[in-house]
């Protein structure tokens, strides 16, 4: 398939899935709220349609759209297919950043928690930037983040452990469970700019990523200028998990599963995955908050809840099928 | 005429260990100067030290004339192509891309001519479209070889190019880098197979110990005396009607 195909045909996906989940939700619409919701924006159903589920909708795609490309670029960075936005410790920190301003009572300030969030995120992709530039090895990179996760993890339970009040530690498990519920166009704008300024950093390290398919040391005497492209996908794909984590909570499995949904198609260029991995993550995120909205249970499910419950079985399948072909 | 690379006094480590002390090399255009010498000799060292890649602890490496830290990521690319030991490609990305990996500064279409045409030299043409990790590794080793070729570059760095090609692999390789040769290009590989090293190159560099044992035509060079001391050989090199072979035997024994 070609690549402008490719991306076409996501494209639609995600359009289709779009409308079905501005159209589908916990509470059901007869036919005349529908006309209605589209004839007057302002009535109930259109309240329901236009500032309830859609920023909800178009959060959902815009945090599934950063984490797929967050995915292909660190999974073409480290040359690992089971690389995701969470290795290099970014998602942890944020998690971190958001339960500190959550423990400290800021919740209530608006943007504070993603504001922290998206600090925590930066503080660690400054780190990993660093490493990055001093370290060529993939592996170094990779033991790093998961130190820096696991030190992030340690201070978050830490914060649950030393914090007062049960209420603060359900809002700050709440929150890391990860949802879109209850966003408005304030809240997409605000992660529009950092996730703007990572997806351009992770397009323009492409083609070092294309090129690291060589190796290190035939990427670095290839004439491009590698060790720019190197920080670009490493601070493009923090800003893009950063942003995400700010915004909608720690959510898993999309970064990982959206660059194999497109592998194959994409003739496993680390390149010509990214915006398709984008798409798909999109997609992912979109179908996933509405199942999350419209499964009947009591209390509505997390969405992060309901990624690893449907991604992690899909993720073994997926690795399952690439190992056998591997092995032949 | 004027060597297009040259390490002088190279002295590096790896850790701790001196895997470079005092070699030198140089290299003019329409030569294929084959670096030989036993596992551990510092040909890989010497290689990577003299492309950048390695840091130099003394000694210099010039690249057209300049010391190659004073050049930037473009200029050492229009000056040198490399193809390293390590043959692992991390995606299945079809030959022809891989190909293609070679000519970075052409505009993509271009880019793709020129894979498409060093396929076809390397007489993988068929299978342009083939994942790089559903072939053989001769098949993808060849590849790699047509990635090279695509830098178009004057100086040609191969290292291990032949290791684990089949007979005729090997010599199509050394055949394909000594048409480079002869079309005005330097060329410098390193070889284990001495027989193939006296045979394709112009002139041979004999490393232990990261210094140069011995240099110059592969005759002198790999004299019985740098056979006996170096490789721990009992043998010569012998002019046959194909050209040189080496028939030697250990010179140390199996101690039971």
């Amino acid at each position: 398939m070609s690549p402008r195909r490719l991306e076409f045909l996501l494209l639609l996906a995600l359009i289709a899935t779009a409308i079905v989940a501005v159209s589908l939700g916990e509470s059901p619409l007869s036919a005349a709220q529908y006309h209605q919701a589209l004839t007057d924006p302002v009535s109930a159903p259109g309240e329901v349609l236009w500032t309830i589920r859609l920023p909800r909708v178009l959060m959902a795609a815009l945090v599934g759209a950063g984490l797929g490309l967050a995915g292909a670029t660190m999974q073409g960075l480290l040359r690992n297919p089971l690389a995701e936005p969470g290795v290099l410790g970014v998602s942890a920190t944020a998690g971190l950043g958001a339960a500190l301003a959550i423990a400290g009572g800021l919740a209530a300030l608006p943007g504070a928690i993603e504001a922290a969030a998206l600090a925590g995120a930066l503080l660690a992709g400054a780190v990993v930037v660093g490493l990055a530039a001093r370290f060529r090895e993939p592996e170094v990179l990779i033991l790093f983040g998961v130190a820096l996760s696991a030190f992030a993890g340690a201070l978050t339970a830490l914060v649950f452990n030393l914090s007062p009040s049960p209420v603060a530690v359900a809002e700050v498990l709440a929150w890391l469970m990860g949802s879109v519920e209850n966003r408005d166009f304030t809240d997409i704008l605000r992660a529009v700019a950092p996730m703007a300024i990572g997806a351009g950093l992770c397009l323009y390290a492409a083609r070092g990523l294309r090129m690291l398919t060589l190796g290190e040391e035939a990427a670095q005497m290839s004439g491009l200028p590698m060790a720019r492209l190197r920080v670009a996908a490493v601070a493009g794909s923090a800003l893009l998990a950063g942003a995400s984590v700010a915004a909608a909570g720690v959510i898993g499995f999309v970064g990982l599963a959206a660059p194999h949904l497109v592998r194959a198609a994409a003739r496993d260029d680390p390149a010509r995955l990214l915006r398709p991995s984008a798409l798909a993550g999109a997609v992912l995120l979109v179908a996933a908050d509405l199942a999350a909205r419209v499964m009947p249970t009591e209390q509505e499910l997390k969405l992060g809840v309901v990624t690893a419950l449907f991604g992690a079985p899909v993720f073994a399948l997926l690795a399952w099928r690439a190992a056998r072909s591997w092995r032949s | 005429m004027t060597a297009v690379w040259t390490i002088e006094g190279a002295k590096a480590r790896r850790g701790k260990v001196l895997v470079l002390d005092g070699a030198s090399l140089g290299v003019v255009p329409g030569q294929v100067l084959g670096v030989v010498g036993p596992n551990g000799a510092g040909k890989t060292s010497l290689l990577r030290t003299g492309l950048g890649l390695m840091p130099l602890e003394m000694g210099q490496a010039r690249l057209g004339g300049r010391p190659v830290g004073d050049l930037n990521p473009v200029e050492r690319a229009c000056l040198v192509g490399y193809l390293p030991q390590e043959r692992r490609l991390a995606w299945n990305l079809p030959a022809l891309d891989v190909a293609a990996l070679g000519a970075p500064d052409l505009p993509p279409g271009e880019a793709l001519t020129v894979a498409r045409e060093r396929l076809e030299r390397v007489g993988v043409a068929d299978l342009a479209d083939r994942g790089v990790l559903d072939m053989s590794g001769g098949e993808r080793a060849r590849v790699l070889l047509a990635r090279l070729l695509a830098t178009r570059a004057p100086l040609l760095v191969a290292d291990e190019p032949v290791a684990g090609l089949d007979p005729d692999a090997q010599l199509l390789t050394l055949d394909l880098l000594r048409a480079e040769a002869a079309a005005g290009a330097a060329v410098v590989v390193t070889l284990h197979d001495l027989g193939l090293a006296a045979r394709s190159c112009d002139r041979v560099l004999v490393l232990d110990h990261g210094r140069v044992a011995a240099e110059g035509a592969p005759i002198d060079a790999l004299s019985p005396e740098v056979l006996a001391s170096v490789f721990k050989l009992d043998g010569a090199l012998i002019e046959t009607s194909t050209g040189l072979v080496v028939a030697a035997r250990r010179l140390t024994t199996l101690s039971r």
